[in-house]
């Protein structure tokens, strides 16, 4: 019985629970007349004991589903090691991945030796067993709780504060889910990145110059020492976040002002989401347009002027990111614009300011916290994003400040080091977890202060 | 300069009381607000004279504030508004096409009802206006006019060590004061107050009340209240507006103590607004 069928068993179980939950404090209490006399609404009593037979249930369900594989290989695997010498570690991994084949059906049976083929009929065998047993467990802790909470319901049940406060638990979960995974994110980041720094030396990450990460795989091998210098890439980095930001800061905060003083309420309803859009182009697209359009383009203009401009540019991926980012920056600057309150702006009129005086030395400087959270956003934005340096900046780690050579990435060189077949204990690795701490930790910083600095401006004017 | 450019109010106006004063500072002739189809302000004729205060007083929506705002043109920044008929400053039309808003504000200083001051420091709030203006050729003169201002609004022995921290960071009532010394700052002709003290506790209202007796010595000052008392306290001329129409101008004492017209007379004494 596969697990969609017995999740299926449960909704339809829950929803018995429920019509099941509110005959019954309709029948405690005497019938239709006097549901007056019960504490909650008959539908509380239903949703009451619909949530308590599904919790289990689900409970059940989930850890089942969530174990299942891990045991049921560990008893073939316990069967397959019965009655022979202990099997070393690795031939035994390679027997399970066979396993795991012949089950998936990825591999015929034919093909593999005697135990394991064996062994893969007893898995298929014993998984049947577990799908059966899955849908008798889950069920009848289901029906369980239904009865239990039956058995309960009488007119002075509180159902209705019982509901509500598994709704409100229920709610909590969801939202643990969500930070939970981020914290095991982070914990899976920062325990790679300590393995990375028990090889290589934090000096040399943080202050070697030379990055050169392809590692030796065999002793005799030439040129591939390993050398993990990342000042190069947080350069790189910089580079293209600084061409971003100073493409985007002025057009984002002049179209911002312009849309928010000047523009007729008419152009300010058409024009401002048109700007939006540009927050959803995917990113892969704005790549493709640096790569084939901004690039060459770029590079016939510098030999025009006797320059010489690298196909693959910090300039190109820079431009492109800071029209990506100008949404980020107008539509919080707008924001923050149109909140400053009107009395501001009489009061400035009022003493004869014109409207470009208003805007520069009352507005603005009103406005300013925001518009400097508005601009920290987009800076960690940029300096996160991946798709349009991976495809317009090149790989070549030079440490430059010359926009008009190929620079690299943090984020570029996390997609390069884990791009293809990888060992996990190479600092080649490892090094993309590093690279991926510096990242998150920067962006991280950069968004508290962003968020801090506009919580404290909202709080003035509210 | 002379009024004689006004021409004299024209026989058959609905006010009763003597609209017109000697040597007016503003003097306005048929003057109609329009806000959309909302007709605001109707054919309204008064005079405001030097070193007076005169106050606006009526129930809500009557058209006072709406009125004063015509005084300095600040219903030209809502889009809406259509002011007609004649708003003369010292004789000179304030809707000429040869005079330029900014002039005339830099005559016509503005309180509101709530303390707005700038996201600046004491000093720069004050020193604002003086500064677009070009008022002071260094900053030797700056400094004295923020002082003399901070000094009239009688904020200055409150502030004087701590001018360089923000005005928001003062009360409100001497956030309102900055406001006032703002407005003196660039040296107006004529100040406008707009329910001042709505937004103040009592003893700060008395504290700008006396402030306004002080100022009027200097400055024509036209301030519209809702309360009565502080009309009868603070103001030489009073003007009761009801639904648009000027009803009824005179002197504080006699509007307060002998009204002619029956709609001041049942809103001074309580029976609606």
């Amino acid at each position: 019985m596969s697990p969609s069928i017995v999740l299926l068993l449960i909704v339809a179980l829950a929803v018995l629970a429920f019509q099941v939950g509110k005959a019954r404090a309709i029948a405690v209490v005497g019938g239709h007349r006097e549901v007056r006399n019960l504490h909650s609404l008959p539908g509380h009593y239903g949703l009451l004991t619909a949530m308590w037979c599904a919790i289990p249930a689900l409970f059940v369900f989930v850890a089942w589903v969530a174990f299942q594989d891990n045991v049921l290989t560990r008893l073939v695997t316990a069967q397959l090691a019965e009655g022979q010498q202990p099997i070393p570690a690795a031939q035994m991994s390679l027997m399970l991945n066979d396993l795991r084949n012949v089950v998936a059906g990825s591999l015929p049976a034919s093909s593999v030796t005697e135990p394991v083929r064996l062994a893969a009929a007893e898995f298929v065998r014993l998984k049947r067993i577990a799908g059966f047993s899955l849908a008798g467990v889950a069920l009848g802790a289901g029906i369980l709780a239904l009865l239990w909470v039956r058995a309960r319901i009488r007119p002075d049940l509180r159902a209705r504060n019982e509901y509500e406060r598994l709704v409100e638990w229920a709610l909590f979960a969801c939202s643990a889910v969500a930070v939970l995974t981020t914290v095991g994110i982070v914990l899976s980041i920062v325990f790679e990145a300590g393995r990375f720094f028990s090889i290589v030396p934090f000096t040399e990450f943080f202050f070697g110059t030379n990055w050169s990460p392809q590692m030796a795989i065999r002793a005799d091998q030439i040129g591939s020492s390993g050398a993990f210098g990342a000042v190069p890439l947080f350069v790189g980095t910089l580079l293209i976040s600084l061409v971003a930001m100073v493409v985007a800061v002025p057009l984002g905060l002049f179209s911002a002002i312009y849309l928010a003083e000047y523009a007729a309420p008419k152009l300010r309803r058409v024009v401002k989401p048109l700007l939006e859009v540009l927050a959803g182009v995917p990113t892969v697209v704005y790549g493709f347009f640096a790569v084939t359009t901004i690039g060459p383009m770029l590079r016939t203009i510098g030999e025009s002027m006797g320059l010489t401009v690298a196909g693959e540019s910090a300039l190109a991926a820079g431009l492109v990111m800071g029209i990506m980012i100008i949404p980020f920056v107008s539509s919080l600057a707008d924001d923050m614009i149109t909140a400053v309150p009107q009395s501001l702006r009489d009061g400035a009129y009022a003493l004869g300011a014109t409207r470009s005086e208003t805007i520069r030395q009352v507005v603005l400087r009103a406005a300013l916290p925001g518009i400097v959270g508005g601009i920290l956003l987009a800076v960690s934005r940029a300096i996160g994003e991946t798709m349009i340096v991976v495809m317009a900046a090149g790989l070549a780690a030079n440490m430059t400040f010359n926009p008009l050579e190929a620079v690299t990435t943090v984020t570029v060189q996390i997609v390069t080091l884990l791009v293809g077949d990888q060992e996990f204990d190479s600092p080649k690795t490892l090094a993309a977890f590093a690279l991926g701490l510096m990242l998150f930790l920067v962006t991280l910083l950069l968004n508290v202060i962003a968020l801090y600095v506009v919580r404290k401006y909202r709080e003035q004017y509210e | 300069m002379s009024d004689k450019a006004v021409p004299p109010v024209r026989e058959g106006i609905r006010t009763i009381g003597q609209v017109t004063v000697p040597e007016p500072v503003f003097a306005c002739r048929d003057v109609n607000v329009h806000y959309g189809d909302k007709h605001a302000i109707k054919d309204v004729n008064i005079d405001i004279g030097r070193a007076e205060v005169l106050a606006m007083i009526g129930p809500s929506g009557c058209g006072k504030s709406t009125f004063l705002r015509c005084l300095n043109r600040m219903n030209d920044t809502i889009e809406s508004a259509r002011v007609t008929g004649l708003i003369a400053l010292d004789g000179q039309d304030i809707h000429d096409k040869r005079r330029d808003v900014v002039q005339l504000r830099a005559r016509v200083g503005m309180v509101f009802q709530k303390p707005n001051p700038f996201p600046k420091s004491i000093y720069e709030n004050v020193a604002y206006g003086p500064r677009i203006h070009g008022l002071a050729a260094d900053r030797g003169e700056l400094d004295e006019i923020v002082n003399v201002s901070l000094r009239r609004a009688g904020l200055w022995e409150e502030v004087k060590d701590r001018l360089n921290n923000p005005g928001t960071s003062l009360s409100g009532g001497q956030q309102q004061r900055l406001c006032i010394a703002r407005a003196i700052a660039v040296n107006p002709d004529v100040i406008l107050m707009d329910e001042p003290c709505s937004a103040l506790d009592p003893i700060a209202t008395a504290r700008i009340e006396d402030l306004i007796d002080e100022l009027r010595e200097s400055y024509a000052i036209c301030i519209v209240t809702h309360s009565m008392q502080q009309a009868a306290r603070v103001s030489q001329r009073t003007a009761y507006f009801h639904l648009g129409d000027l009803i009824e101008v005179g002197e504080t004492k006699k509007i307060f103590t002998n009204p002619q017209a029956k709609l001041t007379e049942d809103y001074i004494t309580g029976r609606f607004g």
